[in-house]
């Protein structure tokens, strides 16, 4: 089995990269505008990280696939290209089957193609691996981004509506924190949950 | 006179009520990254501008005379980055040859811009808004660049005091950046009432 230099299983590494080292959202702050726009509440929060789940594993299997062929000049053009046809294909799908969820995330499903996660993935892992380890790395890339959008988004739910999953989990005597649900509650969580992550780095450290 | 009117709501709107930034989530990358130097935050605001204004016309003339014609929805999303892709190629290139001061001064930002989520998002917004006229569609989209450029502008203001402001070390950087602009975005909800 192939191994890291530093003596590693390639695909332990992959997945320890996706899920905390490279945790795309919290240490590599990318992907930061569906990260606010889609946390309000958390079922949105699961259906985009499924989407970008879906449309990160296909990918990164298109690249791994044609990377014996890449050029540089046209590399980004044709990451890019395979990107928006996935992401068209997730769109339909949204739209046929759950066409709720599909409104309430409006353009932010498309806007998954300038989603830089994405792209760094195609970039740093699929175009110089082989199609399996691609495949690996995009899931644990997609399962970290999921866990980061609804760890703000159970925050935000919780704290906005005192519900979560539309359930309600707080007693009725809780003042639910409308600006939670607003651009500011976005901003606001995001930004202390990063604090509160690089203050626990830096103890264990 | 009616048009004059819809323009000029149309435009307040998208730069202070709709603002990209602090409504929207777009652009939030740059929006973070450049917005340390009050000079680099004007030249980033200036080539989204510029960029936003091109690819936001471009994509609602493909959009309305070519793919809605032909039914060819589908192809939206690939045709909008293919176009805005271009877009950014072209202005990089005439800039490199007729206008190098201009060129140097936008630097690197050009080529940054192509996967900048706010320029993709105003196309797509101006689909969402349902902006039925070519003047429209190119009013909007210069309120977009504008309303990016005032948000960046004002951050990079605000970060280069807080140099001077002793920050909790663990929320140096990225974070305190992200509650500054949730503070920003509390005060832009103000103007939701002007219109």
């Amino acid at each position: 089995m192939a191994t890291t230099p530093d003596g590693q299983n390639v695909y332990a590494e992959a997945v320890a990269t996706g899920l905390w080292r490279e945790i795309p959202v919290f240490r590599m702050l990318l992907g930061t505008c569906p990260t606010l726009a889609v946390t309000a509440a958390i079922k949105p929060a699961l259906t985009m990280g499924l989407c970008v789940i879906f449309v990160l594993v296909c990918s990164n299997i298109m690249v791994s696939l044609m990377r014996k062929g890449l050029r540089p000049h046209v590399r980004i053009l044709l990451f890019t290209l395979t990107i928006a046809t996935f992401v068209t294909i997730a769109d339909l799908f949204l739209r046929a089957y759950q066409p709720v969820m599909s409104e309430a995330l409006g353009p932010y499903v498309p806007l998954i193609i300038v989603n830089c996660v994405i792209i760094w993935r195609a970039e740093a892992r699929a175009s110089n691996s082989g199609v399996l380890l691609s495949i690996v790395d995009g899931l644990a890339m997609g399962v970290g981004f999921t866990i980061a959008l609804c760890v703000l988004a159970t925050i935000r739910e919780v704290l906005g509506t005192g519900c979560l999953f539309e359930i309600p989990v707080l007693p009725k005597a809780f003042p639910a924190w409308a600006a939670m649900g607003m651009p500011v509650g976005a901003f606001l969580t995001f930004g202390l949950v990063l604090g509160f992550i690089n203050y626990v780095s830096r103890k264990r450290s | 006179m009616d048009l004059l009117y819809v323009l000029l709501t149309g435009f307040i709107s998208v730069v202070l009520i709709n603002n990209l930034v602090f409504t929207k989530f777009l652009g939030i990358c740059p929006y973070i990254g450049v917005s340390g130097r009050i000079d680099m935050a004007f030249g980033m605001g200036l080539a989204v501008t510029f960029v936003m204004t091109l690819s936001g016309t471009l994509t609602w003339m493909i959009d309305h005379w070519l793919l809605m014609p032909l039914n060819l929805e589908v192809a939206r999303y690939v045709a909008f980055i293919m176009v805005i892709a271009a877009a950014v190629q072209l202005v990089e290139m005439y800039l490199k040859k007729f206008f190098p001061p201009l060129y140097e001064s936008f630097g690197i930002f050009l080529p940054l811009i192509t996967t900048n989520c706010a320029i993709l998002g105003l196309c797509l917004f101006l689909v969402v808004w349902g902006t039925s006229t070519l003047i429209e569609a190119v009013v909007l989209s210069f309120g977009g660049g504008i309303g990016f450029t005032i948000a960046i502008c004002i951050m990079a203001g605000i970060r280069e005091n807080m140099q001077m402001v002793d920050v909790p070390e663990s929320l140096r950087g990225a974070p305190i950046t992200l509650i500054t602009a949730g503070l920003l975005a509390l005060a832009f909800m103000g103007f939701a009432g002007i219109i």
